[in-house]
This record gives C-alpha cells, structure tokens and sequence, in this order.
C-alpha cells in the first residue's frame, strides 16, 4: 500500500465549509453545537473531538491589490485544517493501550474499540487535535478516512471539495504538485506563499500539508512543533538521579543515626 | 471496487455536498437557507471562552489568540494520585531500607501498611480518571517502553501487586499464622521498593513528556520535586503515626532542603513556556506549597534539635506542613499545565507577553 498525504491549498479554498459537512456526514461526528464566537465567519474555532476538518477564516485587511482585491475591499484567507497525521506522531507514542495505530496507508487512527479514555494522547499532541469527548470518554480525532481509504476511496473531504483546495494521493507526487503550485503563484507575483511541512523538527514530516500565503503562525500552524518523546531521556535521567539520591540519603540516615 | 447500496447512497451524498457548495458559488451567496424550526443544540461541551480572543489573526497573534493545544483532561484524581502514589511508592524503600539497616522494627512495620495501603488506593483513583473506566485493563495490552503512561500502569501493576503481598507475608509470619518465608517476603519487599522507587518519580517524566510548555520546559526538576514531596509526605506521616527516631528527622530536613531548593528554581529559573508556574492563581498554589513542604519545615525541624521540651510539637508541624505542601504540589503542577495550554505564545513563538501579569517576562527574541 503506498502512503498518502493531503494537500490543503489555502489559495484556492472558498471557505464553504463543505468539507467540514462531508466529514461530519460521513463519519457521524456529533455536532458542536451553536457557539457564537464573534471571530469572523468562524464559529468553531479549532479542530477538536467533533470537528476534524476546520475551515479557519483570516481577514487579511484592505491592501490594495493583496488577492486581486480593490484598495477598499478586505481580502480573505481561508484554510481547511485537519490532523497532520505525523511522521513521529506525539499521540501515537503516548498511547499506554496501543489504541493508536499508524495504518497501511501511513496515517494515524485512533482505534474506537481499544481507547479507555486515559487523555495522555490529549496532553502529547503538538498540533492540539486530539481531544477526549466528554459525552464518550473516549478520544476522537480525524480519521484519515480509513475505512474509505480501504475501499480504494478518496477521504469525504477531499471527495466533496468544490475547488480541489484537499487534494488527496500519493505523499512524494503531493509533495512534488505542492512545490510546483508554489512555484507557479510566485511566477504568478505572490511572493508570500509558503508551503506548510515542518520536516526539520522531531516531527519529521506530517501527511497533511498546506500552502498557505503569509506566516503560517496566522493559521495557528507552530513553527516548531516537536514530538514530546524528545523530552523523554532527561526526565528519566532526573528521575533516576532522584530515586538514587533518595535511596541514598535515607541509607545514610538510618546507618548513621543511633537512634533509628 | 464495488460499493453495497448502503455505502452507494452516503457515497451519492458526498458529491450532493460538493454541487451544493459550487451552486452557491455560482449563485454567489454562502448564505444558508433560513432553518425550518427552532434547532438550537446549545453550546454542547465546548467552552464559549477560555481563552482571551485576539481581534484578528496575525503572526503577532497567531489565529485570534485561539489556544494551540488542547487542555488537559486530567481532574482531580489524578494530582491526588500522584500524591497517594508518590507516598506509598517512597514508603515502600523506606521500609526495605530501613529493615536492611537495622531501623525500628515497628517503624519499618508502619511504612510497609503505608506502601500497601496507597498501592491500594492508587489503582482505583487511575481507573476513575479514565474516560471508559471499565476499559482500565487495556491498559495492560501492550507494553509501550516510550510511553510514560505504559510504564506508569505497568509500575503501578507491580508495586500495589508486590507491596500487598510484602504485608500479607511479613503479617503472617509476625502474628506466626504461618511460618515466615524470608525468600518469599524479601522478592516482594525488593520489588515493592525498586517499583516504588519508579512509581514515586515516573510521574514527573509523565507530565515533562508532553507539549504544554509550563510541564516540557521544566522536566528536569519536576521528577526531583515530586520525589522530594512523595518522600516528605511519607516521613511525615510517620512520624505523626508516632515514630519519633533522629533518623525520620533527618531525612526529613534533607528533603525539605531539596524541596526548598526546588522551589527556588521554580522561582528563579523562568523561562517563556514557565510563566504559569509562577504568575496568577497557578504561580501562587505554587508559590505556597512551596513554601509549606520547603522552608517551613526544614526551619521546624532544624529547631527540634536545638528545643528539647518542644521537640515532638515541632515535628509533628513540620510533618502537617509538608503533607499539606506535598497535597498542594501536585496540584499546583497540574493546574499549571491547565493554564499553560490556553497560551498560544509559545507553541507559536509569538512576540510579547500573553497576559498582563507577565510583564517581567521579556519578550522571547
């Protein structure tokens, strides 16, 4: 089975949301409820237990000319944020039941029948996108469409896009179509797009990648995430220093006092 | 690939979605139609703010100031796990120490009912933590060596298994129910104390080993203070038990030394992701279960040893002290973390401080 990747491209995303409505669909997400947040058109906010795709909503002010607007017309940004699926996923090596698996296709799938709800992946994300669901007790995150990906299929987001904003295949040819659109928006004259795919940290790479125009940060997309088992050796070191010391100090208390 | 007719329709409405989205396009409007009737679902689980909303998004404020990571799930069980946990597990090498160098039988005694009683108490406080409760087992499907939580529910399997039976066995063998087996109780009072050891201090790299800021920045300490607050609750309770030797107060005045020293460096040693350690309501639990497991009883009994008439008050305030600290400790960490996640500034490296109280904090360039 070869690896597959998504490839979210702010650029020619309209912001209708339908690919948030074909995920819910498709995989019978509960709803978020109504929740006015009053920041822009958005009113989920981030990518959570029962929202795995997020349409996020940037209003980038009036510049003239900025996205082929007029000097008084605001221009937007809109970006479809979904789970990275990492190379070294932090929610994968956190999970104590092995509920969490990397599947044929490379992506990251919390087992619904394995997870007891411990909320350790919750804590080891660096993304923020697993999160435990209250109503459930278990923790819920995107899915990669695994059962339509076992079918031959193309993820409900991907499938139900308007604008071939998610583009879903193979990593290495995604990778290569990333690199040319970039290209071909900077021949263009945008010379702010950047392709989001942090492969320089711990992480090592993730399988949802995205161009988006302007710093990533605007998207709420880290520019260092590291997978915490980075942080593993000193803590058992200082661990370990801990227990001998303790051991030690109360040896030497109990040998050296008389009175025990 | 051929579909059932079921996956056919829910395939059929995936591209209904997608034509529904280009004829709005087409007919420029995203406006949804007017709903039918009332179908407010209310806010659902997900809080309106918690967090402090930024009036755009920016690479200043990240996307209006919406946290990057998730908070922890983790309630009020588990800082009072950590706590019993950390008690018994030290309790536990207290015991096989102090039986190795010759310590007051009784005392010895006391810490080995302790280390039983919290392996006792720790399983179920763990399992009620758990979002599926009854699935607690699962936690025993694999062993996963780079997963803190795997080791901690393994640790946690031995030593509640091997300090209940240490008791069980030498309690026979005292009340000469059955005859002593010294092989039998030293393998379980080894394993009791060496998995004791692992469960006292496990925990600190289990918060460390995450990607809240407040918790990674700090994993070098926190598996050393939670050693010192688990050792301190388990002399002290001790000695509020009665047991009076020279030897509990000295161990007692080295740990509050560590913990005071720990607190220093919580003090001291800020750091861009740290803030929540010492600033606002999370900074000053801190900031006084620092002061009660640390300063307040190393000063308590370092007098105890100079007053004859009061030595017994003394130490018995020093051990109420450091119980209270050790108890407010764990929490103080656990609610840091909860604080720490809300802040998008470090997981983004935005400029500038997140919040009015942070002002001595520059700004991380």
């Amino acid at each position: 089975m070869s690896v597959t990747a998504f490839l979210t491209d702010s650029t020619l995303c309209i912001g209708c949301k339908a690919c948030e409505v074909a995920c819910k669909e498709w995989n019978q997400v509960p709803a978020d409820g109504f929740d006015f947040r009053a920041l822009s058109y958005d009113n989920t906010g981030s990518l959570g237990h029962s929202t795995w795709r997020h349409v996020k909503f940037v209003e980038n002010g009036a510049v003239p000319g900025f996205g082929g607007n007029a000097s008084e017309v605001f221009s937007w940004g809109f970006s479809s944020d979904v789970c990275k699926h990492c190379a070294n996923a932090g929610c994968l090596e956190a999970c104590p039941t092995g509920a969490i698996v990397r599947t044929e296709f490379g992506g990251v799938y919390v087992q619904p029948d394995i997870c007891n709800g411990c909320g350790y992946c919750v804590v080891s994300c660096p993304f923020g996108v697993v999160e435990r669901r209250p109503a459930d007790g278990r923790a819920f995150k995107c899915t990669f469409c695994y059962d339509r990906q076992k079918d031959g299929l193309a993820p409900a987001c991907a499938t139900a896009c308007p604008t071939e904003s998610i583009k879903f295949g193979e990593i290495a040819h995604l990778r290569e179509v990333a690199r040319k659109r970039v290209r071909e928006l900077a021949d263009k004259g945008f010379d702010d797009v950047n392709l989001y795919d942090p492969t320089d940290t711990s992480v090592g790479g993730i399988h949802a990648f995205f161009i988006v125009r302007g710093d990533p940060k605007t998207y709420n997309l880290p520019p260092k995430p590291e997978v915490p088992t980075t942080y593993l050796k000193k803590g058992w070191i200082s661990a370990g220093v801990a227990a001998a010391a303790a051991v030690a100090g109360v040896l030497l208390a109990f040998s050296g006092s008389a009175d025990r | 690939m051929s579909l059932s007719p079921e996956r056919e329709t829910r395939e059929l409405r995936l591209r209904q979605i997608r034509s529904e989205a280009q004829m709005r396009v087409a007919a420029g409007s995203n406006l949804p139609p007017a709903p039918q009737e009332e179908t407010y679902l209310g806010n659902g689980d997900r809080p309106t703010r918690d967090f402090q909303p930024a009036a755009s998004a920016s690479p200043q404020t990240g996307y209006y100031g919406m946290p990057l990571l998730k908070t922890p799930a983790w309630t009020w069980e588990v800082p009072i796990y950590f706590f019993v946990g950390g008690a018994a597990g030290m309790a536990a090498m207290l015991a096989s120490v102090g039986a190795l160098s010759g310590a007051d039988r009784r005392m010895v005694r006391d810490a080995r009912w302790l280390a039983a009683i919290g392996g006792a108490l720790s399983p179920p406080l763990l399992i009620a933590d758990l979002g599926v409760p009854r699935r607690f087992l699962h936690m025993l499907r694999v062993f996963k060596v780079q997963s803190p939580m795997s080791v901690g529910a393994w640790t946690l399997l031995t030593f509640s298994s091997s300090a209940a039976a240490a008791t069980v066995l030498s309690e026979l063998g005292l009340r000469k129910i059955v005859p002593r087996i010294p092989v039998l109780t030293n393998i379980a009072e080894i394993g009791a104390a060496l998995s004791g050891l692992v469960l006292s201090t496990y925990t600190g790299v289990l918060v460390g080993a995450t990607a809240i800021p407040a918790w990674n920045e700090r994993i070098s300490l926190v598996p050393i203070h939670f050693a010192a607050s688990g050792l301190n609750t388990a002399v002290s309770i001790l000695e509020l038990k009665g047991h009076t030797s020279s030897a509990l107060n000295k161990i007692g005045i080295g740990v509050a030394a560590v913990e005071t020293a720990a607190g220093a460096s919580l003090e001291l040693g800020k750091k861009p992701g740290t803030e929540p350690l010492h600033h606002g309501p999370t900074g000053w639990t801190m900031r006084i279960a620092g002061i009660l497991s640390g300063p307040v009883p190393l000063a308590l009994r370092l007098l105890s040893l100079i007053s004859t008439s009061r030595r017994e008050k003394l130490r018995r305030a020093a051990g109420i002290s450091s119980i209270a600290g050790s108890l407010l400790t764990r929490f103080a960490w656990i609610y840091a973390g909860r604080a720490s996640s809300k802040d998008p500034k470090v997981p983004l490296q935005l400029p500038g401080p997140a919040s009015p109280d942070a002002k001595q904090i520059p700004a991380d360039k």
